[in-house]
């Protein structure tokens, strides 16, 4: 199974310039050399993008548009490490096509900051010291970001607890990463 | 993730035309039908995006029904101000449910097609009669202890069925309208699921290329008041061991009307009828409802590890519904 994924990956990976000769023999399978080209505005900026059917979003934006930021935890959404944005809304990344994103308005960790200024989630998990490895941290801060954007998400620690649920921490800074949010929470006025 | 022909429909007619091509799939969120593509579980070569589609609309009718758009989000029909102050069962029950990601993408008719979390199942080695009929049931005397059923099992599959919003509708009582190459169609939602039997590869009720467009909740139970308790290995982001989503209207001390489903315990969203017709004409009491409770956990059969839930199926019929009358 892994062996699949892995040899897939170079498929979709350099999608928009890879020949035909080069891709691999299994591409020869259904809707394996049918590219499709997708508009996406990533952090703001227009990218059109030629992507395989089976390109998942997560690797397009870590692989095509070269946007590490965005992680590659369980693959299987249960991390949360790929968490960004599209249309506001945070998701797995991992857990969708590129393809279905024609059109849509994502946001990844590195469209946080303006004018070089670290945003107040950013600011508040540096200050707290939310995070021990950093690898679960770009994910958790998308989450974060969202809920408090969220009038729906109750501003209690319980709240924020559930609502940071599907974002893993296997370093358990989990009480660092409630006290930024509440922090950035504070010294923003609610709005993430 | 194996190569597949993808299509975006603009339609319900033309995503059921493209699904007719062999091995095809509808994708909607794509939270289950990914996950088990990436873990090579399904294999469609054909992917039907409904994403598209009109579908995303909740309305509420004259009758006190609502109209539950096959693409509305778990997260936005659990908010929906309507289902939280009429149907508050169905909104604990979503947001019980999965991530705050997850419900963002989840979209109701994927909830409603889900696919069970056993480990053999997903495995993609052991003997399973979902993902290869004739292959024997890993899980009947293997580690069947947090996702698999004491109720509705048989010889051949003994998963149990993983949504929390299907326990509540199957509560509430809803009506799957889907549309096919003959036209539409309407399902009860109690019929929508099967039981395992000798088939346990036929999940549900749809025929070849029907789409599910809708469900549509009946009318809330007048005066009635509702709860979901889900009871779990960790406070968020599990699948349940057991829960219990209770409706119930007490008239005069007396229940007039009670609503009983269970999830975690069986191999589809349990309905307890013959619980409801323990508790309907009787007061609340105690033993009432310690009654109730045994006899929707009657005939359970338990496996080496989940003989537990027996127990704790009965438990969270009796802490929600103590709680709901109290």
């Amino acid at each position: 199974m892994n062996g699949i994924a892995a040899a897939s990956s170079n498929a979709w990976a350099h999608g928009g310039t890879m020949s035909r000769e080069e891709m691999p023999a299994h591409a020869a399978q259904p809707g394996g050399d049918k590219l499709h080209t997708i508009r996406l505005t990533v952090n703001g900026q227009l990218q059109t993008l030629q992507v395989p059917s089976n390109a998942v979003l997560l690797d397009v934006v870590r692989e095509q548009l070269q946007l590490t930021g965005t992680k590659k935890g369980c693959d299987l959404g249960q991390c949360g490490a790929c968490t960004l944005h599209v249309n506001g809304v945070a998701i797995n990344s991992c857990l969708s096509l590129a393809v279905m994103h024609d059109g849509d308005s994502i946001t990844t960790v590195e469209g946080l900051q303006r004018n070089g200024m670290l945003h107040p989630v950013q600011q508040a998990f540096w200050e707290h010291d939310a995070f021990q490895c950093g690898y679960c941290t770009p994910g958790q801060m998308m989450s974060a970001v969202a809920l408090l954007n969220d009038q729906c998400i109750g501003t209690d620690d319980a709240s924020v607890r559930e609502a940071m649920s599907g974002n893993i921490c296997r370093c358990g800074a989990y009480k660092n990463i409630l006290a930024a949010i509440q922090d950035a929470r504070t010294k923003t006025g609610g709005a993430g | 993730m194996r190569h597949f022909d993808y299509t975006r429909a603009a339609d319900a007619a033309q995503a059921i035309a493209a699904h007719a091509q062999p091995s095809s799939a509808f994708l909607a969120g794509g939270t289950n039908l990914l996950d088990l593509m990436k873990i090579d579980i399904m294999r469609p070569a054909a992917v039907i995006d409904v994403n598209r589609l009109p579908l995303n609309q909740i309305d509420i009718r004259p009758d006190g029904r609502v109209r539950v758009g096959a693409l509305v989000s778990n997260t936005t029909l659990a908010r929906h101000p309507h289902v939280v102050d009429h149907h508050p069962v169905l909104s604990q029950a979503l947001l019980a449910g999965a991530s705050t990601q997850l419900r963002n993408k989840a979209t109701t008719a994927g909830n409603v097609m889900q696919r069970v979390r056993c480990n053999y199942f997903r495995d993609g080695i052991s003997p399973c009669n979902k993902r290869e009929p004739g292959s024997g049931c890993a899980a009947i005397d293997g580690h069947n202890r947090s996702v698999h059923a004491v109720l509705g099992t048989s010889d051949q599959c003994i998963a149990s069925h993983p949504s929390d919003m299907c326990v509540a509708m199957a509560a509430i009582g809803a009506t799957v309208h889907v549309e096919g190459p003959q036209g539409e169609r309407d399902i009860a939602f109690l019929d929508f699921h099967l039981l395992p039997g000798s088939t346990p590869w036929k999940e549900h009720a749809l025929q070849k290329d029907e789409l599910i467009t809708h469900v549509v909740l009946d009318a809330p139970v007048a005066g009635s008041k509702g709860a979901y308790l889900k009871l779990r290995d960790r406070a968020s982001y599990q699948f349940a061991l057991a829960s219990c989503a209770a409706i119930v209207a007490l008239r005069g001390g007396v229940i007039r009307e009670a609503r009983i489903a269970l999830g975690g315990v069986g191999t589809k969203p349990w309905r307890a009828k013959n619980a409801e017709a323990v508790l309907i004409g009787q007061a609340p009491t105690d033993a009432v409802i310690g009654q109730a409770a045994a006899t929707a956990m009657q005939g359970a059969v338990p496996y080496k590890h989940n003989a537990y839930k027996i127990l704790l199926g009965k438990q969270a019929i009796i802490r929600n519904l103590s709680t709901l009358v109290a």
